[in-house]
């Protein structure tokens, strides 16, 4: 499991020096097996950066949150109980791809699929749900990203969010016909272990935005 | 409609200097006779298939320092006009606003594409043969950061003669960068040209981390390995967690731009001071992302050259790593004067002390290791010798910069500019040219000539202190850096003269090593060793230029300076370790995709300079096509057989 692979990460780093050592003796089964955990580790690197990136935007968004320039703030804009309900969707949408996981582990390609769809389809109504609460703010109450600080820092910090998950649920489209045309094989596994990833920080970062954001928003 | 076509062309090209018409000229006869060249020839094929889409690291890393060496050139030319401009008062040679985009582009250029690229392809040349790996962890990856590098430099370089230059400095502080006060295109060039290399760099960082930590040679411990793979790691490190915050800062100058945010504007709650620090939280490190490679370098060639193990591995290890830690938490000491209270700026000058001790272990660690060696003066030890008081000098100017009452006084002035020129030539600068002349051979199979060479580093060196030493009186004069003109009655006319006199001799230098370059290329013989300097580590120990395949068996290496310590057993009589057999070799498929991806994004960044959606939009969907593509394509390695190896390694073998 990759929540694992951290910890064991010096044990790995061992055992994939003995795989590359062993490259040629270990036939073609574990070379693959020894690209893809290379792939898995490299995603890791990755989240961190995209970690910086999310970080930068929420100390820009504190920095900026008090400056509403005369418009709309927080308090006014923001409308609790549809943002916890698209909490819960992506919460539920997390979940469901940990489902996914499981049924690639335990060799089931249909359950796979079919739990990818689920979690495609939540992290879909989460997009309509954020994309309706962005209209619903530049339409009936006039607060467009030139309005102010405030709201350009609440757009960009929202909506990077927001793209990363549509990024995601494109990905995860082309991921769910690759493996109707391939199965569950070394590559596609790697491909599923990595989006789960994806989709587990994205769900991350959307605690932080829901805490920062909109909870301390309205209190 | 003729009056229209003339009047938009009159606004999309730069006119009305006669020197942009000059360079217009020039490019255009440089692209026909590339095109030209190329068609007579018949190589279009051949640059296709052996470099455009090669995947292959010791390639890249050659496209990666001819494209280094041509922004070299035109961040000198940038260099030399200001200086000449500079050289006597009241000059007449540049416009105040041509002076700004020059000393714009001559920043951004000389740190982002040429320091840059220089560095990466060193470590992509470098890094895996030292390590004793077949390729890099990702090669497509790789050649994707080389490519949107590449064009990116090119959409940055097009304003030269399209829509015209940023010119708010290299840093691009707002108000002054904000559609406020540039309307321009510049700044948007600006904005997309860094953007899409600094997607690339980015992407190198994630690749030689991975590299390097997972794809050693067995029994390469962490603490064996080659410093320059330490430096390396090191800053590859201080490149993933810096590199963000650029991409951001550079996204929310671009939302102000071109929606009407307001994260940095006067305006609208917006907060100037905000970009800055946030373009130096990624700036600072950025220097130390530069200069840490040419620290490994030296090491390895004060090592190589001098006859002696490296002294003080661990004390080194341990000066990069806290160097790379240490340089996230100096940042505010570019801006003292922003007035951030007296507990701050301490705070900042402390940390910014501090960073210089592991720097000075460093030194101390080079010059004990020169300390009773056999040491030969050839190219590169040269330009390590070269560096070190160059350096020492620089880093102390620098500790007399981190005093923040003294600052008060050298912000912003001609001193400034005289310290940070001496640790980026000095250090950066003189660090890659010694690794140039030092892995030259590895690359291309013969040395360069050392008489020509000399002539090169005498005239650098030599032209450096005559060009920047009289800076630093100016700016305690009270010369104020980015300034295009000044009277006569300032009393700066002397220093200036000499110091345009120095930077053109510095240019008579890069002639020097363009010329040694062609030179060697023409007469210098062929090093059939693949060792010509004696060397210690892995990349010695195999043909020179390597084969595609690199190792036709994966090396040993348990201790520090393997290839050393193997030719000092087999000089003892020992027989070399018997070779396990040859297998077939798995190797990365070439790809056309990083090259047209990466054109895309080009495509793209055009677009949103100048707000043409229709350009913009193909060329995101061209991006969203290539990535689709590649995820599905499964068939992305072969395998080389064990009767082409033996064929290759008896080719390459059979001559020494």
């Amino acid at each position: 499991m990759e929540t694992t692979f951290l910890g064991r990460k010096r044990k790995r780093l061992e055992a994939a020096h003995a795989d590359i050592g062993g490259h040629s003796a270990g036939g073609s089964h574990d070379e693959h097996h020894d690209h893809e955990s290379l792939k898995t580790f490299g995603f890791w690197i990755f989240l961190i950066t995209d970690c910086i990136l999310f970080g930068t935007l929420f100390a820009t968004y504190i920095v900026l949150r008090g400056n509403t320039n005369g418009g709309p703030t927080a308090e006014e804009l923001f409308q609790m109980p549809g943002v916890i309900a698209s909490t819960f969707i992506l919460l539920t949408s997390s979940f469901t791809s940990g489902l996914a996981v499981l049924s690639m582990n335990r060799g089931n390609v249909k359950g796979l699929i079919g739990w990818l769809a689920v979690t495609a389809l939540l992290g879909a109504s989460f997009i309509t749900l954020e994309i309706t609460e962005f209209v619903h703010m530049v339409q009936a109450e006039n607060a467009t990203i030139g309005t102010s600080a405030f709201l350009s820092a609440f757009y960009t910090l929202v909506g990077t969010h927001g793209l990363h998950v549509s990024l995601g649920l494109v990905w995860m489209v082309a991921l769910m016909i690759q493996l109707a045309r391939h199965g569950i094989t070394a590559v596609t596994k790697r491909k599923v272990n990595v989006i789960s990833l994806y989709w587990h920080f994205l769900d991350v970062v959307w605690i932080f935005v829901f805490t920062i954001v909109y909870m301390m928003g309205v209190m | 409609m003729f009056e229209k076509i003339k009047e938009f062309a009159s606004e999309f090209f730069v006119t009305g200097d006669p020197l942009i018409y000059g360079a217009d000229v020039g490019i255009a006869l440089t692209l026909i006779s590339i095109v030209v060249v190329l068609t007579y020839f018949k190589r279009w094929g051949w640059l296709w298939r052996e470099w455009l889409t090669s995947v292959d690291h010791k390639k890249i890393g050659i496209m990666y320092i001819i494209a280094s060496l041509l922004m070299l050139f035109r961040g000198g030319v940038d260099a030399l006009l200001m200086r000449t401009q500079l050289a006597m008062p009241d000059m007449q040679f540049l416009e105040p606003e041509h002076y700004n985009q020059i000393f714009t582009t001559h920043g951004v250029i000389m740190i982002l594409f040429m320091a840059m690229p220089l560095m990466f392809g060193l470590f992509n040349i470098v890094i895996p043969l030292q390590i004793g790996a077949r390729d890099v962890a990702y090669p497509f990856l790789n050649s994707l950061s080389f490519w949107l590098f590449f064009w990116g430099a090119m959409l940055f370089n097009m304003s030269f003669v399209i829509g015209g230059s940023p010119n708010a400095g290299w840093l691009a502080y707002p108000p002054l960068s904000e559609l406020s006060h540039s309307p321009g295109v510049g700044q948007d060039f600006y904005i997309w040209g860094i953007q899409i290399s600094g997607i690339g760099s980015l992407m190198t960082g994630i690749n030689f981390i991975v590299t390097i930590l997972k794809m050693r040679a067995p029994g390469m411990k962490l603490m064996k390995m080659p410093m320059f793979t330490w430096s390396t790691l090191s800053s590859c490190i201080t490149i993933i967690f810096a590199f963000p915050i650029l991409t951001v800062t550079l996204a929310l100058l671009f939302l102000d731009r071109y929606l009407g945010a307001h994260f940095f504007t006067l305006d609208g709650g917006g907060n100037p001071m905000m970009y800055i620090n946030l373009i130096w939280m990624w700036g600072h490190p950025e220097v130390y992302i530069v200069v840490l490679p040419a620290f490994g370098i030296f090491s390895e060639i004060v090592s190589t050259f001098s006859r002696k193990k490296l002294f003080g591995y661990k004390s080194m290890v341990f000066a990069l790593m806290s160097i790379s830690f240490f340089s996230f938490f100096t940042w505010a000491h570019h801006f003292f004067t922003m007035g951030s209270g007296a507990n701050v700026n301490a705070f900042f000058a402390i940390t910014t002390m501090i960073i210089a001790i592991p720097t000075g272990v460093k030194v101390f660690n080079w010059l004990f290791t020169m300390f009773r060696g056999r040491i030969s003066y050839k190219s590169p030890m040269l330009w390590t010798m070269g560096f070190i008081p160059c350096f020492v000098v620089g880093g102390m100017t620098g500790v007399l910069l981190s005093v923040a009452p003294a600052d008060f006084q050298f912000h912003n002035s001609y001193f400034l500019i005289a310290h940070f020129h001496q640790v980026l030539i000095g250090g950066v600068a003189f660090g890659y040219f010694a690794g140039l002349y030092y892995w030259w051979p590895k690359m291309f199979g013969f040395k360069l000539n050392e008489k020509l060479g000399k002539w090169a580093f005498w005239l650098w060196n030599i032209g450096f202190y005559v060009c920047f030493m009289p800076q630093y009186f100016l700016g305690l004069d009270g010369m104020t850096r980015r300034v295009s003109s000044y009277g006569w009655d300032m009393g700066w006319g002397p220093l200036n003269l000499v110091s345009t006199i120095g930077g053109f001799l510095m240019g008579i230098g890069f002639l020097f090593q363009v010329w040694q370059i062609a030179h060697s290329i023409k007469f210098m013989e062929r090093d059939t060793t693949g060792d010509p300097w004696n060397g210690r580590t892995l990349e010695w120990s195999i043909p020179s230029p390597a084969p595609v395949y690199n190792f036709a068996t994966l090396p040993q290496a348990t201790e520090q300076d393997a290839w050393w310590e193997e030719k000092q057993r087999r000089e003892q009589g020992q027989k070399p370790a018997a070779q396990p057999p040859l297998e077939p070799i798995h190797m990365p498929r070439n790809s056309g995709i990083p090259f047209i991806k990466s054109f895309c994004w080009f495509v793209a960044g055009f677009g949103f300079v100048f707000d043409w959606l229709w350009i913009a939009i193909p060329g995101l969907a061209g991006v969203a096509i290539c990535m689709l593509i590649r995820s599905f394509t499964y068939n992305t390695d072969y395998y080389i057989p064990v009767d082409e190896i033996k064929r290759t390694e008896a080719a390459l073998r059979g001559s020494v």
